[in-house]
């Protein structure tokens, strides 16, 4: 990582260096802090500041895992930690292929994760940005109502240690703002949200985030329920993202071993249309989730996983790849103290297409432009690839957006929809999401509605 | 001596009294303590082994401070007196008003309120007990069919102790026992993959166990993908839809009952919004909230503000007699708080939640509502849903469902989300059976908290729901 963690990195070292004899140690240990802030109606709403801290250790002996955490560093709580984590392994199953990850010599691709300005920013600043937000999204739109309007920010530092070498901290903060709308519309409201992301708040484009999120409310006044029928969409970025995320389920290189992706079997075959080309790059600085490192404390490194369409690779932890008999691509995910790695894409990137959503839109006689789903969770099975939800848009006729419609769903299968993969946009657009947005399109999708 | 380790408050009472009083040095007309020591066991099983047991402890304070409309909130991992009184400190700073001021708080006996008993609190059980659980689980789903491919099954516990104060006097705690199983199966054929998922889940000790047969949950989890192998495609359009009973408690929560949660209607972002005294949904429906049923997910002795659970009655008959209310949305209203003031841990701040939420019987046979039904669909299993609540629209999905054909529940169809306006479907419901359930064990987002909750219902029928397939 970028910047080191001295005490961080020897707090986790102190835990490996208790491995007793045929022991495999990892500790992962990690503090951090957060400020929130809520205006409404001019007024402070919350004021949040917190700091949290924990460690998380995972012991393998004779292939059986245990692991125990802890929401604090204290040094007695640790010690009752890798007691308990040695505990556990007793219940473990024997697994030939567990283990910690090894150093495989990939170097790191340095990258900003720290900014001083952010680290220094003063409280009243943002307060005032969060005010200024909600001020500027009234003033967007007089027909829109500010439900919340906030700021976030957030630090981290962690230290992974290992006993099979692996020695990796740093340290970084980001932060956001968001407003959510409300556009009255009868007895009914129609929502809408819009956000900024930057290293530090000099970096916000409040105009922008206030614009999105009174467009978006206002967009849908009027919308109506559509009849059903087979319709060919285009995804806004922001949903667009939300199906990419998706595909990470069945691209996991440990539902592959255990038979739940439904590209098994698919490697080097046509599972998109061919100018659909899918690639996680973390070592990208746009990308939102960049990083260095993956879960496991490995490089994070550029995996080109659908080429032109045909099927290239899935992506690998440690435990994976040993599984499958390859290396790992450096796709270890954690999800913070309390857990051991799992699998995953880091930062997905979409190659962009040529043209503008607008010319996109003219190139459809009979579409809709898909400006929100829901229920995700609910409808959309990566194993089976049945895919359905909840949407609301606006109609394209004859090249022509007309009126907006919503609570209808649109159904399809993922399987079918790459296939499907009409055109791409070159609306890239670093959405603070694990893949990028673009404009995507997609024929013979069902559109359920009245 | 008897042991007196549970009863013993996680910190001192004059600490409290002293913290609450720096909570308020800033000129804050309240101030609020919430701790919380959890500790937690789980377990998980994939493809035929157990792969990790987990051991967690949380443990902390969040501290509150309100100044007016405006909340201070820290929150520390350090329960010594100077950690809680730096948080003390923070969470003033960020309500501060004007001049400070000293404020004496006195706290008198602890409250305790409690509708759960553990009989087998679960950090006595031996761990080996809990894993082999899950071997019976992989052991029994697998033995349904050879299409059954892998199953995957997880065991989670936790025991969580909180204690919460606040500037009013308030000082209660609970102890708050939950046991979970769950488990999820793939089944392959001809056409591709199919998953089947069931779960068990109560605010008891290890005695859910004895009372409950764990191959039972896990053939149904395996019927339920097996039974998907030869699914059609879901068709679309509006059309009937019959609800089993204790399946689709999630319509409920989802079509209104984060519309009844007070900060939502408070900003006027709920389409329940100045309905109170109206008729909001067929007059069959009678929506209850109870924090107090015993052993249900969502049950608690008390809510996350100290405010013991309660039965609130939300739609009776038909028509709206109260949203659900926090301390906040309550003292701003001059009314009482209704024990649904909750938080996901002492991270976070508490805000209005559901506990355990559901509709009363009917009076119609199940059986007759799928008789009485000519072309439908029967929906055995639900999953997940989501609402936007200025809307009212929202998604629910479907696991597990069926055609309905001349009033015979017939094939079995693929999943897919199905789509509704929560006011237009409450007002659509036009059969209520007589067969009350409660569902399975859920969890709760909002805000970006998770809390635990509960629903059911008795099977109903919606005239008229929108299916999101593919057919048509």
């Amino acid at each position: 990582m970028s910047v080191g963690v001295p005490e961080l990195q020897s707090l986790a070292d102190s835990v490996v260096e208790q491995a007793k004899p045929g022991e495999h140690i990892e500790a992962y240990v990690s503090r951090g802090g957060e400020t929130s802030v809520r205006v409404y109606e001019g007024e402070l709403e919350h004021f949040v500041s917190a700091q949290s801290e924990g460690v998380g250790i995972r012991i393998i002996k004779d292939g059986r895992t245990g692991f125990a955490y802890a929401g604090t560093l204290e040094p007695s709580a640790i010690a009752e930690v890798l007691a308990e984590a040695r505990d556990n392994i007793q219940f473990g199953t024997v697994d030939q292929w567990a283990g910690l990850a090894e150093p495989d010599g990939v170097a790191q691709i340095p990258q900003k994760f720290w900014d001083e300005e952010l680290a220094n920013y003063p409280t009243d600043k943002k307060i005032e940005i969060t005010k200024e937000l909600e001020k500027l999204t009234l003033a967007a739109d007089s027909r829109v109502r500010a439900e919340q309007s906030n700021y976030e920010d957030g630090w981290a530092e962690t230290a992974v240690s290992t006993t099979t070498g692996i020695r990796e901290s740093g340290r970084g903060n980001s932060c956001y703002v968001s407003v959510a709308t409300l556009a009255d519309d009868g007895d009914e409201a129609q929502t809408g949200f819009g956000f900024s992301v930057g290293d530090s708040p000099k970096e916000f484009d409040l105009k922008k985030a206030a614009r999105e999120a009174a467009d978006r409310a206002t967009r849908l006044l009027g919308a109506t329920k559509p009849a059903s029928k087979s319709v060919t969409i285009i995804l806004d970025p922001y949903v667009t993202s939300q199906f990419v995320s998706i595909l990470s389920s069945a691209l996991n290189g440990e539902n592959l071993a255990k038979g739940r992706s439904l590209f098994a079997d698919r490697l080097n075959e046509q599972v998109a249309d061919p100018r659909f080309t899918l690639v996680d790059d973390p070592t990208n600085e746009l990308a939102y989730t960049a990083t260095d490192i993956d879960g496991e404390g490995l490089a994070a490194r550029r995996n080109i996983l659908i080429e032109n369409g045909v099927l290239k690779k899935f992506v690998h932890s440690s435990y994976s790849a040993r599984r499958m008999n390859t290396k790992s691509t450096g796709n270890a995910t954690r999800g913070g103290f309390s857990g051991g790695p799992g699998v995953g894409c880091l930062a997905m990137q979409v190659q962009p297409g040529n043209k503008t959503q607008a010319e996109l839109i003219a190139a459809i006689d009979d579409g809709v432009l898909i400006q929100d789903v829901s229920g995700m969770h609910s409808g959309v099975n990566t194993i089976s690839g049945d895919f359905s939800t909840g949407a609301s848009g606006i109609v394209i006729k004859n090249g022509t957006l007309g009126a907006p419609i919503r609570e209808f769903t649109i159904a399809s299968t993922l399987q079918k929809m790459l296939l499907n993969i009409l055109d791409l946009g070159n609306d890239i657009d670093w959405l603070p999401m694990r893949a990028v947005g673009l404009s995507l399109v997609i024929s013979d999708v069902m559109m359920s509605g009245s | 001596m008897t042991k007196t380790q549970t009863v013993e408050p996680l910190v001192a009472p004059d600490v409290l009294e002293r913290v609450l009083a720096k909570g308020r040095s800033t000129g804050a007309d309240f101030s609020e303590i919430y701790i919380e020591d959890k500790r937690s066991t789980s377990a998980g099983l994939d493809d035929g082994k157990v792969e990790q047991v987990t051991s967690g402890r949380d443990r902390g304070a969040g501290i509150r401070v309100v100044s007016g409309e405006t909340t201070g909130f820290a929150h520390t991992s350090d329960l010594s007196e100077r950690g809680l009184l730096a948080a003390a400190q923070a969470a003033a700073l960020a309500a501060k008003q004007g001049d400070g001021g000293v404020h004496k708080v006195q706290l008198g006996d602890v409250l305790r309120h409690s509708v759960n008993t553990v009989k087998l609190s679960p950090d006595v059980v031996e761990k080996s007990r809990k894993v082999e659980l899950l071997k019976r689980v992989d052991a029994a789903a697998r033995a349904v069919n050879a299409s059954i491919v892998q199953v995957s099954a997880g065991y989670g516990d936790s025991r969580k102790r909180i204690l919460i104060a606040n500037s009013n006097g308030v000082f209660s705690a609970d102890e708050q026992v939950r046991t979970l199983l769950r488990v999820s199966v793939v089944a392959t054929g001809d056409g591709g993959m199919q998953t089947g998922y069931d779960s068990l889940g109560h605010t008891i000790g290890f005695e859910m166990f004895d009372e409950n047969d764990v191959e039972e949950l896990a053939i149904r989890a395996a019927k339920q993908a097996v039974t998907k192998l030869s699914a059609r495609p879901a068709p679309s359009g509006a059309m009937p839809v019959v609800i089993k009973r204790g399946s689709g408690g999630v319509l409920f929560h989802e079509a209104c009952g984060h519309g009844l949660e007070a900060d939502l209607v408070g900003k006027s972002a709920s389409v329940y919004r100045g309905k109170m005294g109206e008729l909001v949904a067929s007059p069959l429906v009678t929506l209850v909230d109870d924090g107090t049923m015993t052993a249900e997910w969502g049950a608690i002795g008390i809510d996350d503000e100290g405010h013991p659970s309660q039965r609130n009655t939300l739609i009776k008959d038909g028509v709206l007699t109260d949203y659900m209310w926090d301390y906040l949305r309550a003292r701003k209203e001059g009314r009482a708080q209704s024990g649904n003031g909750r938080r996901q841990s002492y991270q976070h701040l508490p805000m209005v939640r559901m506990t355990n939420t559901f509709v009363l019987n009917g009076k119609e046979d199940p059986d007759d509502i799928v008789r009485d039904t000519k072309q439908g669909v029967y929906i055995a299993k639900l999953g997940g849903g989501q609402v936007d609540t200025a809307s009212g629209d929202f998604v629910f999905g479907m696991a597990e469902a069926y055609l309905i054909e001349n009033g015979e529940i017939t094939e079995p169809l693929r999943e897919s989300n199905l789509i509704g306006n929560g006011p237009e479907v409450l007002k659509d419901i036009d059969l209520l059976g007589n067969d009350f359930a409660m569902g399975n064990p859920g969890t709760c987002g909002k805000d970006g908290q998770g809390v635990p909750v509960g629903d059911g219902q008795p099977t109903l029928r919606v005239r008229s729901l929108t299916i999101g397939g593919t057919a048509a």
